[in-house]
């Protein structure tokens, strides 16, 4: 999304077209005043554990991981607010679960405008329709979309509370450097430059980073030469919510569009505009408007809030890791829009790095756990690209040959349900899977079902001593257990000593025990399984545990607990196996 | 599968990567080059089926809808309303998945 309209384009597009009267009040951007900081005064370069560089989406994140796990930290931006215009849009379930466990999840899904369901349009006919609804008893759907702007003033919001971030706005990094013993930055502000060190910094500057190109890191894979137009658009129709995507629509001849709905009855269009468009031109608030009546009827009202063309590359950095510099997001890597798979993949870079970095800060883990962010978050980065680009080929044939086989899919969807498989107009969001991990315990033990080892946990329904809860709302940040039994009372002596061992632990394992019924005390915290579905979920025989990351990825599990089994897998989990081999060898 | 019926219902494990094959067999040919691949790999198909009613179900699928598709492909696009979208929409919502 390289292109912003010029300030007054939209207005004075409006007044030409006698739209003078907004249908929505427009969203005022929030502008976040510049201070001067402490460390600009200070004689010597100030430390800090963590620096983040770039508030978007997945910096704003990072950053709220790093105050729950008690990390103090700098969050440096270049600009002073919020971003342009609607930009990434589509929220995915795991990242609603991340921002639950950040503690900012309900009030972006309250804002946010949850869908499921998606239609495929090729010509003038419906060709087929799919619903991406999760199984019942699943806290969060499938998808919200909300405007980018909302979120990062939401995040923004939920730094404020958390109060161990110090925000920088209008800090541009102009220098870095990187020594084995921390990393040394030069930040230009108002007020002039400043030195500033860290034990680690986090590059969560966007697809177009100022680290990476200051570190000379060259990002590799492939640039698609199609323009898209997108569009924030209010309008009043009684569309659906739903996905609605058009290949070759009358409106649109041999091109491609793309309809979702927003929060503010906001709604986003992307028209494909392939290689030969002029971006300026397209960008002319008159052709936008044309282009959306062709499509919703001349009688429509709307009234156009953002345009931008872009273009987009599918690749990434070979290596995320650079010393004590980690890349996040599209700093690390970047896809197509196709998918939801940019800003998803993002704050789940972050959701596997935080943690291990503050057991590194705490003493409490090797530096060798910080190395599985690449073993773990590469083959993800990969996973999406994959996907993305192969979205991007079918939406946009490259030649005769790949045409006709995308058209000729289109045809046969309409009747032949083969078809809808192979039509790829975006594969959605899905959380990574960590399976060739070296932090992750294969099983042992037979288990038929999902989570597997590497898995992010599923959800399910509870209930506590304080009521009706989720799952997934009571994993993370440190590592759980997750015990399966018949009834809470009926527990064995042997297992409750292993629960209270594994409590007691340097790293301390929360267990919460899973049962039909709540009887008196006992180890761990007891949940109820309301509706029985911990236990069909998670493979659950009475005596099943499970090892979970603070990630709520799934660690390792056994049909029978044993405290030096979990303490194994624990071992593995913080890399601290791999740093006594290198010492042998 | 009872012989004589061409199975319709998704069959290929990864789709996508055999869509992502298809693609990268034409990958560099040139168009001559493509319409013999095509034909080659029908070929080759074809006899792996070996089934001819099966085959006579797929040829006769192959050629629907292809005098509209040529047809929309000339000329200019009639204007569509809201209304013609929804109806289009609802036309074959039966069909969905």
């Amino acid at each position: 999304m390289d292109r912003r309209a010029r300030p007054g384009d939209v207005a004075r597009a409006r007044e030409r077209l006698g739209e003078n009267q907004p249908m929505s009040p427009a969203y005022e951007r929030p502008v976040y005043a510049y201070r001067r900081a402490a460390d600009q005064d200070a004689v010597r370069a100030v430390r800090h554990p963590v620096v983040i560089v770039g508030a978007g989406p997945v910096g704003l994140t990072a950053a709220i991981d790093c105050a729950v796990h008690g990390l103090s930290n700098v969050l440096l931006d270049a600009e002073d607010t919020v971003c342009d215009g609607s930009k990434a849009i589509c929220f995915a379930k795991r990242t609603l679960e991340i921002f639950d466990r950040l503690g900012c999840g309900e009030r972006l899904v309250k804002k946010g405008v949850v869908w499921n369901r998606g239609r495929v349009f090729f010509g003038e006919r419906q060709i087929y329709e799919f619903n991406l609804a999760p199984e019942a008893g699943n806290g969060r759907p499938a998808f919200i979309n909300l405007q980018q702007y909302y979120l990062e003033q939401y995040l923004i919001e939920r730094l404020g509370e958390l109060d161990a971030t110090k925000l920088r706005w209008r800090n541009t990094v102009t220098a870095v450097e990187s020594r084995a013993d921390g990393v040394g930055l030069t930040v230009e502000t108002p007020d002039g430059p400043y030195r500033m060190l860290c034990d680690y910094l986090i590059a969560a500057d966007g697809a177009r980073s100022a680290i990476r190109h200051l570190l000379g890191l060259p990002c590799q894979g492939q640039v698609f030469q199609d323009r898209f137009l997108i569009a924030d658009v209010v309008m009043q129709a009684d569309f659906p919510t739903e996905r609605w995507f058009w290949f070759n629509p009358p409106f649109h001849t041999g091109q491609s569009t793309l309809l979702h709905r927003q929060a503010d009855n906001l709604w986003r269009i992307d028209f494909q505009l392939g290689c030969d468009a002029d971006p300026d031109e397209e960008k002319r608030p008159e052709r936008v408007i044309a282009r959306i009546k062709a499509m919703l009827g001349e009688q429509t009202r709307v009234e156009l809030k953002w345009v931008s063309v872009y273009t987009f590359q599918c690749r990434r950095l070979e290596r995320f890791q650079h010393g004590r510099i980690f890349f996040v997001g599209d700093a690390a890597h970047q896809v197509s829009p196709f998918g939801a798979r940019g800003a998803n993949g993002g704050i789940q870079d972050v959701d596997n790095l935080i943690w291990k970095l503050a057991l590194v800060l705490a003493g409490k883990a090797p530096t060798a756990l910080l190395e599985s962010y690449d073993a773990e978050r590469i083959p993800a980065a990969d996973e999406n690209i994959l996907n993305s680009s192969r979205s991007t080929d079918f939406i946009t044939p490259k030649s005769e040959v790949s045409r006709a086989f995308r058209d000729a899919t289109l045809m046969l969807a309409e009747h032949y349900p083969f078809a809808r498989r192979l039509v790829n107009s975006g594969r959605l969001s899905v959380p990574a899977v960590l399976h060739a991990s070296p932090l992750i315990t294969p099983d042992a033990d037979r288990f038929d079902s999902a989570p597997c080892p590497g898995a992010p946990c599923v959800d399910a329904p509870i209930q506590t001593a304080a009521g009706e809860d989720w799952l997934l709302r009571l994993l993370g940040n440190g590592f759980t257990g997750l015990y399966i039994t018949a009834e809470h009372g009926k527990m064995p002596a042997r297992v409750g000593r292993v629960i209270e061992q594994l409590a007691a632990g340097t790293i301390p394992v929360d267990v919460l025990v899973v049962g039909g019924r709540l009887t008196g005390d006992g180890p761990g915290r007891g949940i109820i399984d309301v509706a029985g579905l911990v236990q069909r979920r998670y493979g659950g025989r009475p005596g099943t545990f499970y090892l979970i990351r603070p990630d709520q990825h799934v660690c390792a599990r056994w049909r029978r607990i044993e405290l030096e089994a979990v303490r194994s897998a624990l071992t593995r989990a913080l890399a601290r196996a791999a740093q006594r081999s290198e010492r042998v060898a | 599968m009872k012989p004589g019926r061409l199975n319709v219902e998704p069959h290929l494990a990864r789709p996508d990567d055999f869509y992502q094959g298809l693609l990268e067999l034409h990958r560099d040919l040139s168009d001559e080059q493509s319409r013999l691949a095509n034909a080659k790999l029908i070929l080759l198909l074809a006899n792996h089926v070996g089934d001819h009613a099966v085959l006579d179900e797929a040829l006769r699928i192959a050629r629907e809808g292809l005098a509209e598709a040529v047809a929309s492909a000339g000329g200019q696009p009639p204007p569509v309303e809201m209304d013609a979208i929804r109806a289009a929409m609802q036309g074959s919502s039966k069909e969905g998945s």
